[in-house]
Order: C-alpha cells, then sequence, then structure tokens
C-alpha cells in the first residue's frame, strides 16, 4: 500500500457533493499537484487529508494508520494555506517554533532547529520581524518553514502561490522545488494554475466537478490528455469537432465536408470525436504543402515566439512558431498547416454523443 | 470552520434568555387585566395600553420626542456632512483638533453635558425652551452621524471623482451627481441613528427639560419613580414595539450590524 | 488625497458653523461647570461669587462621597468583569455560527443597545423586585423568596444587560479581522482547541476586549437611570448623587465638583486606552 492513502474518499455538504470517490495512492517523496478549475473539491480534498473537514465517506491511511477521523492536531501534518495563515502577533521565529512548542521541543534544540528552517527558506535575517513587515514571498517562506520544520511526514499545500504577483511566482515555483527536493518531504499541492503543476510535480491529478479525471506524469497529461476539457485545460490546444472513419490500415476524420488523416483508434465508424493539436507542434508550409491550407488572420509577436490565427475551412487554428530571427508570413498571407501525424490526437466527443 | 459544540450551544442559549427576558416581561405584563404588575394569568386585556393613549401627558412626551429627534437628526446631518467634507478632504491648521472637537460627546458623560447645559443655560437665562433643548441633542447626536460620514467618504473610491471631473463636471456638480450618492448610505443609517440616539437619551435630558418640554424618556422616568402600575409596561411594549420596526427598517435597508457595530 | 495646495478658505467655510456650535455648547459649558465647582455654595443663600475648594475638599473627605464613589467603582467593576466574561465567549460562539443564525443572534445581543435605557431598567424591576418574576419562581419551587431589588446586584445585573452590547461589538470586530485559517493553522501544528484559543485567538482580540472594557467601565461609572430606578433612594452612585445635588439639594457648586471628577477620570481613562494601542502598535509594527 502507498504511504498516503485514499480509498474512495468523499464529501458532501448538504445536498452538494463536493468530492466524490477520490481514490489516490501517494508514495514516499513524491510531489503530487491536484490541478482544476475553482469549485472541483481539490481544496476540499486536501482539508480532509489535513483533518480539518470530514469525509462523508471513504477512508484515509498515513503509513498504514488509519487517519480518516484523526484530530488535525494529533496528524502532526505540515500545512501551508492559501492565506498563509501567519500569527500576526507572533514573530517570524516564533511563527516557526509554535509547532515544536506544542512538541515539547527542549528551547535549545527549538532555537537550532528554527534557524535551520529559516535559512532552509533564506529567511534567516528576518527572524525577529513581524507577518505584516514581510513582502508576500517572504511570508509565503515562513509558511512553508513553519509547516516544514516540525518534519512532517507530508507537506499540503493549499494554492500556496496564488497570491504572488507573476514573476515571484515563476521564482517560488523553482524554489518550492528546491526545497522539496531538498528535505525529501511527500507533497501534495493544491493549484488551479497548470503550469505550476506541470513544472513541479512529480505526477498530476487532475479533478473536475469533484472527480478524478487523469492521474499522470506532467508529460504524458500534455501530450495524452484523456478528455477535450484536460486538453485544453491543459496548455493551449486546437479543437477540431468530426467524424472518425476507418479506411483498413488507416482512419481519417471528417470535418466540414474536408477529411483529414487520423490515426488508428479503438472506435466505432462515424463515432463523433475532437481532433486535438497543439499550437507549437503545427508547422507552416507553402500554401499546398500541407495537409491544410489556410489563410493569416492576425499575427501576434511574443518575444521569443510569433502565435498566428490563420482561418482554415476546418475551422480557426492557433499556430505557435519559435522565433528564429526570420520575417514569417504577414497577415493575409496564404500558408499550408502541416503536422507529424502522432502529435495528432483523437479524443471521442462525449458532449455529442 | 467549525461549529460550536454543546457546551458553547448552551451558553449561548442562556446569554440570549438574559438578553431578551426583560424586554419579553414587559411586553407580557402589558397585556394584564389587573392593577398590578402581573404576568396575565387570568386574561389578556389592552386596558392599560388605551390608558396610556389616554394619559395626556404621555402624548404630549411622545410627540415632543418625535418632533425633537426628527428635527436634530436633521439639523446634526446638515451640520456633519460639511464637517465631514472638511476634515476628510483637506489638510488645515486644526482639523485634528476639530475632529476630537466633534466626536468628543462620545467620550463625556451625559451626565456631565447635562449639568454643564443646565450652568450656561441658567446664566443666559434661556432654560426650558424647545429650541435649547434641540441644540443640545444636536451635539449630543452629531458624532454618530459625523463617524459613518466619514467611514462612508473614505471608503470612496476617488477615480470616480476624479473621472466626473475629467469628464467635464464641476466641483459642485461632482459632489451632488457623483460623491453625495455615493455617501447616502452612510447619511442615512447616520440619521436613523441620530434619531434613535435623541429619541431614547435620557440622562442629558432629564437636567435641560422644562415641564413644557418633557421628552417621553424623561417622562418614563419620572412615572417608574413615583407610581408601579402596568401604564408603564404598556407604554415599554409600544417602545419596544417601535424600537423593532425601526431596526427591521434599519437592517433591510443598510445592514444593522454594519450600522451598529460601526457605533461603539 | 489629500489636498495641501495653497491656503483654502473651503474647510473653514465648511466646518466653521459646526465648530462655532460645538465650541458654545461644549467647550463653554464646560468650562462654566468648572467654574462653578469652585464658587462657594450658602444653604440659604445660594451660589456666592467667592471662591473655595471647600468642595473637592468635601468630596474627597468626607465618608459619605467617599463610599459613594468606591461603590460606584466597584459596581463598574464588576459589571466590567461580568461582561467580559459573557461578552468574550458569547462574540466567540457568534462569529463561528452560519448565517442566517449569526446575523439573527447578533441582532438579538446588540439591538436591545436601541431600546430605550428606562425601559430595560423598568424589565429588570419587574423581575427582580420583591413580587417580581424571579420571587414567584422561587415561592412556587418552595424557595425563600430573595431581596435582590434595591440591592448593588440589582445594580450589577441590570448593568451588565445595558453594557453587554459594547463588550460583544469591539471583540466582534477583532474576531471578523481574524483570518479564520489561522485557528486552522494552529491545529495543524499539534495546538489543541484550547491552546489554540488561548495562544492564537486570544492575543489578537485582547484588544477588542480592552477596548470593551474601558467603554464598559467608563459607561457603568456614569450609568444614571440603572441605578436611580433600581439602587433605590439609599444606594447611590456617582451619576445619581450628581442629580440628588443639582435637583434635590441645590447645592451646583457641589454638584459640580462631583460631575467635573466623574469626568477627569473618564478623560483618564481614553487617555490611557489611546497611549495602550499606540504602544502596542509601535511594537508590533517594530
Amino acid at each position: 500500500m502507498a504511504f498516503l492513502n485514499l480509498e474512495q474518499v468523499s464529501k458532501d455538504f448538504g445536498p452538494v457533493t463536493a468530492v466524490c470517490n477520490v481514490s489516490l495512492g501517494i508514495e514516499k517523496g513524491e510531489f503530487v499537484s491536484l490541478l482544476g478549475p475553482s469549485g472541483c473539491g481539490k481544496t476540499t480534498t486536501l482539508q480532509m487529508i489535513a483533518g480539518l473537514v470530514e469525509p462523508s465517506g471513504g477512508r484515509i491511511s498515513l503509513d498504514g494508520r488509519d487517519i480518516t477521523y484523526e484530530k488535525p492536531n494529533r496528524r502532526g501534518l505540515g500545512v501551508v494555506f492559501q492565506s498563509y495563515a501567519l500569527f500576526p502577533h507572533m514573530t517570524v521565529a516564533e511563527n516557526v517554533a509554535f509547532g515544536l512548542e506544542m512538541r515539547r521541543v527542549p528551547r535549545s534544540e527549538r532555537n537550532e532547529r528554527v534557524r535551520e528552517a529559516l535559512s532552509l527558506v533564506q529567511l534567516a535575517s528576518f527572524a525577529d520581524r513581524y507577518p505584516r513587515q514581510l513582502s508576500g514571498g517572504q511570508r509565503q517562506r515562513v509558511a512553508i518553514a513553519r509547516a516544514l520544520v516540525i518534519s512532517p511526514p507530508v507537506l499540503l499545500l493549499d494554492e500556496p502561490l496564488s497570491n504572488l504577483d507573476a514573476k515571484l511566482r515563476e521564482e517560488m515555483q523553482f524554489e518550492l522545488r528546491r526545497i522539496q527536493r531538498k528535505v525529501g518531504t511527500t507533497t501534495i499541492m493544491v493549484t488551479h494554475d497548470q503550469a505550476e503543476a506541470l513544472s513541479i510535480s512529480d505526477r498530476v491529478v487532475v479533478m473536475e466537478a469533484g472527480r478524478m479525471t487523469q492521474v499522470d506524469a506532467p508529460y504524458r497529461l500534455y501530450e495524452q490528455p484523456s478528455n477535450a476539457f484536460i486538453s485544453s485545460f491543459v496548455g493551449k490546444t486546437n479543437l477540431l469537432a468530426g467524424k472518425w472513419r476507418r479506411n483498413g490500415a488507416s482512419a481519417y476524420v471528417e470535418i466540414k465536408g474536408i477529411s483529414l488523416e487520423a490515426p488508428i483508434a479503438d472506435l466505432s465508424d462515424a463515432a463523433p470525436v475532437m481532433l486535438s493539436i497543439r499550437p507549437e507542434k503545427i508547422l507552416l508550409r507553402e500554401p499546398g504543402a500541407g495537409r491544410l491550407d489556410g489563410r493569416v488572420t492576425n499575427r501576434f509577436f511574443l518575444g521569443s515566439q510569433w502565435l498566428f490565427t490563420i482561418e482554415t475551412v476546418a475551422g480557426t487554428m492557433t499556430v505557435a512558431i519559435p522565433n528564429q530571427g526570420g520575417d514569417p508570413p504577414l497577415e493575409g498571407s496564404a500558408v499550408g498547416l502541416d503536422w507529424t501525424l502522432t502529435n495528432l490526437r483523437v479524443i471521442p466527443d462525449t458532449a455529442n454523443l | 470552520m467549525q461549529r460550536n459544540g454543546p457546551i458553547a450551544l448552551a451558553f449561548h442559549i442562556l446569554v440570549v434568555t438574559f438578553v431578551l427576558a426583560p424586554l419579553v416581561i414587559i411586553c407580557l405584563v402589558a397585556f394584564t387585566p389587573e392593577n398590578t404588575l402581573t404576568l396575565p394569568t387570568t386574561g389578556i386585556s389592552l386596558r392599560w395600553f388605551k390608558a396610556v393613549f389616554a394619559h395626556p401627558d404621555f402624548v404630549t412626551s411622545f410627540w415632543n420626542s418625535i418632533w425633537l429627534a426628527t428635527i436634530s437628526a436633521t439639523l446634526s446631518v446638515a451640520l456633519a456632512v460639511p464637517a465631514a467634507l472638511a476634515i476628510s478632504r483637506y489638510s488645515f491648521p486644526g482639523r485634528d483638533f476639530l475632529n476630537a472637537l466633534f466626536l468628543s460627546p462620545l467620550i463625556i458623560p451625559h451626565l456631565v453635558l447635562g449639568v454643564a447645559f443646565l450652568r450656561l443655560f441658567a446664566l443666559i437665562g434661556v432654560g426650558g425652551s424647545f429650541a435649547w433643548l434641540v441644540a443640545t441633542h444636536i451635539i449630543v447626536v452629531t458624532p454618530y452621524v459625523l463617524r459613518l460620514v466619514l467611514a462612508a467618504l473614505s471608503g470612496l473610491d476617488r477615480s470616480a471623482e476624479q473621472a466626473a471631473r475629467t469628464l467635464g463636471a464641476g466641483e459642485w456638480t461632482t459632489f451632488r451627481r457623483i460623491t453625495a450618492p455615493m455617501i447616502l448610505p452612510g447619511i442615512t443609517g447616520g440619521w436613523l441613528l441620530a434619531f434613535i440616539n435623541s429619541f431614547d437619551e435620557l440622562t442629558m435630558s432629564i437636567f435641560v427639560t422644562s415641564p413644557a418640554t418633557v421628552t417621553l424618556p424623561v417622562r418614563m422616568y419620572m412615572y417608574a419613580t413615583e407610581s408601579i402600575d402596568p401604564m408603564m409596561a404598556a407604554v415599554s411594549a409600544l417602545m419596544i414595539a417601535l424600537t423593532a420596526v425601526a431596526m427591521l427598517v434599519l437592517d433591510r435597508t443598510f445592514g444593522l450590524d454594519r450600522i451598529l457595530v460601526g457605533q461603539r | 488625497m489629500i489636498r495641501r495646495s495653497p491656503f483654502t478658505f473651503a474647510p473653514w467655510l465648511l466646518a466653521g458653523p459646526g465648530a462655532l456650535f460645538f465650541f458654545g455648547l461644549v467647550i463653554l459649558p464646560l468650562c462654566l461647570t468648572v467654574i462653578l465647582s469652585f464658587h462657594a455654595y450658602d444653604h440659604s443663600k445660594g451660589i456666592q461669587d467667592t471662591f473655595t475648594l471647600s468642595h473637592y475638599a468635601a468630596v474627597v473627605t468626607d465618608e459619605y462621597y467617599l463610599s459613594i464613589f468606591l461603590r460606584t467603582l466597584r459596581i463598574s467593576a464588576l459589571t466590567t468583569l461580568i461582561c467580559a466574561a459573557i461578552g468574550v465567549p458569547e462574540a466567540y460562539i457568534l462569529s463561528r455560527m452560519r448565517d442566517p443564525w449569526r446575523s439573527v443572534f447578533l441582532l438579538v445581543i446588540i439591538g436591545p443597545l436601541l431600546v430605550s435605557v428606562v425601559v430595560r431598567a423598568f424589565g429588570w424591576s419587574m423581575l427582580l423586585g420583591s413580587q417580581g418574576i424571579l420571587n414567584q419562581a422561587l415561592h412556587l419551587l418552595g424557595l425563600p423568596s430573595a431581596k435582590i431589588l434595591y440591592t448593588e446586584t440589582a445594580i450589577v445585573i441590570a448593568l451588565v444587560h445595558v453594557m453587554l452590547p459594547f463588550m460583544v461589538i469591539p471583540v466582534w470586530t477583532a474576531l471578523q479581522k481574524l483570518d479564520p485559517m489561522v485557528e486552522a493553522a494552529a491545529w495543524t501544528l499539534g495546538a489543541s482547541r484550547f491552546t489554540a484559543l488561548r495562544r492564537i485567538v486570544m492575543p489578537q482580540v485582547s484588544l477588542g476586549v480592552l477596548s470593551g472594557s474601558l467603554i464598559v467601565f467608563g459607561l457603568s461609572a456614569s450609568a444614571f437611570a440603572v441605578p436611580a430606578l433600581l439602587g433605590g433612594r439609599r444606594l447611590k452612585m456617582a451619576a445619581t448623587l450628581v442629580y440628588d445635588e443639582y435637583l434635590q439639594e441645590l447645592n451646583w457648586p457641589l454638584g459640580a465638583a462631583i460631575a467635573i471628577i466623574v469626568l477627569v477620570a473618564n478623560l483618564c481613562i481614553m487617555l490611557a486606552y489611546n497611549r495602550m494601542i499606540e504602544v502596542r502598535a509601535r511594537r508590533t509594527l517594530g
């Protein structure tokens, strides 16, 4: 059995089901993200693991011990709250020392561990400040130090980066991963930011409307999303609705009167599908040289790349081309779109069944 | 976050009982058919309510209080709104002093204000007139209005005013069309709070009312010290009913908790 | 967003009338009262034009007046203590309720603030009187009747009732500013419910408790209606004493001296409170 185990965990708030039959095993030392839009039940799941919300059903166990109904102060898990929840009337050092104090760690050892934790998050010189005297990123790191100093078996992070501005968020992502690698603590992070989840996790759990819909490594999640929602929620994609047709050893998809070659899939003939292709997987060719022709309607310069919107018979497509220094096609010019067949994903279109 | 436990709820029920007990008792006793202060065990009667309306002193005092509260609340708004604008919008020497002066009646016991007014009126020889009674009530209630209007002004998004100015509105037009509507809840809440405080004021009024200007609380106080019969309960029940209606209106329009919690 | 630019008459035009009004009806009468308290008084001839300290001397030496001041302090302190003991937990319980119960009970607890004090004092006199509901209940249970009305106990009970909202409001406000997750954070770090309350919640609302206590103490010490209606003729507090000196004995200078003492005591409390807040703010802001 996994280190932290959730079996068929559910939570109802009155008539509303917030979390439905979530089963998940997390190995020691793993960094797992719970990813989903707001209201998908990811925070409730985290709070059930932390003991702040009591599950309506199911079982949670840690290292073989059932902790489903254990009080939060007996679990010994480290929690970093979205608002950081620092104690405003205590200094940084007092905040970090609080958990050790509750464990009756002797003063000298306590001071030593507080100093270690603060230097881990690079805040050693801020020990005597009050939370209100710190910047957002610094408060965040105090919250991490406070959660880590008690050497928790599992670290729970609730949207830890959502209150930071974009640049700081990027820095803190790597910082968080650095700290986690160094300490080796099993970590679960809740986030609604797919880029954040992809960049720092070992595995990502996608949640939609209280259910888990895909659990995969970030790379596989991106390349092989299991449904249309995930393919557009995780990264950007072009979605084209059509009918899947089998033709002997090959297959194609009919979209608005044209047919595009498609990979073989385990589908019945004429099944409604969505074709998904990522903007960066599309290559620009001369008109007629690709799989699909179109006309550039807009182009945006993003520095490292160019972003095109291209009008085709199959629909509007977004294409991203790395900036190689040359001058790419102008608005209004005709182009051909090409791609490798393996980069095209066929997703059963459950919405149009 | 987490619910209250059974001990907390039991405590809560005791506190609520304690808070409501005297008010509930009054409302029950007011319906007694007897001549003494007893719970209506033998039947329910409206005789004491009829007695109140037939009692000229209570009726006169009631109207005195209504007029007094209406006029002083209105005048204190007229005084507090410009003062709040001056205090929140301008920096001038003596600004902090002015603010403290306007709020000072909150920390001066009403008893002290009462005897101070008594001395002033005795010296200038104007004791007992209704106009001067209004003046004293304006002093007592203006701080409440000022505080709510100041809070409304400080919570105001100044960029809306700046936007109006860039769109060609003059200073007065901006105030009339943009600022005033935005602080209107504060002004109205302040007026109602001033009205209620003026209507209920006893300790100061007792020193500055004359037989002709006796307010309802002063009349009730005098009545309660002289005779004890259920008429007092009937008047009190009417006051409670009136206050409850005012509270309901306040709550529906502004959220009573907001106005009261802003008060101290 | 405060205009500092050139000198302008605007604020004086706006606030001037009010300032004059307040000057004439707050500062002036108070000064007159201070002067009055130094005037000599003769029982047959009334207020004299000579000045004396005898009223203040009388108040601080005469055992009668001292006992009234002591009673005022005792009753106010007790009222404050009981209000804190009831109001703080009640505010905490209220803050943990869910809507609509939360707003309903908040109104129930602080709404009586709007009901006239005379009404509430009268309600308690009916509950606590010798033929009152409490004694009728005791009688039904076969217990001896208790004499509560016209005792200090009655005054304290009614004062607690009148003052409770003034304690609940600041504590409630402090609790509202609290991040609810802060308490949860303490639990996850191993603190029990009680430890989290004591170490995390209480220190953050202590300023609210303090401010509530000072308001309750100040208002209790100058309360008039409750001691007048529930204390009877003999049990006087500072405010009823002033009332009697003014309207029964007609010794205005002595009444003025007592009123000034009440005022100064009140102002001292408020100043001490402001100082305390400043010191606290400086400490937490570093």
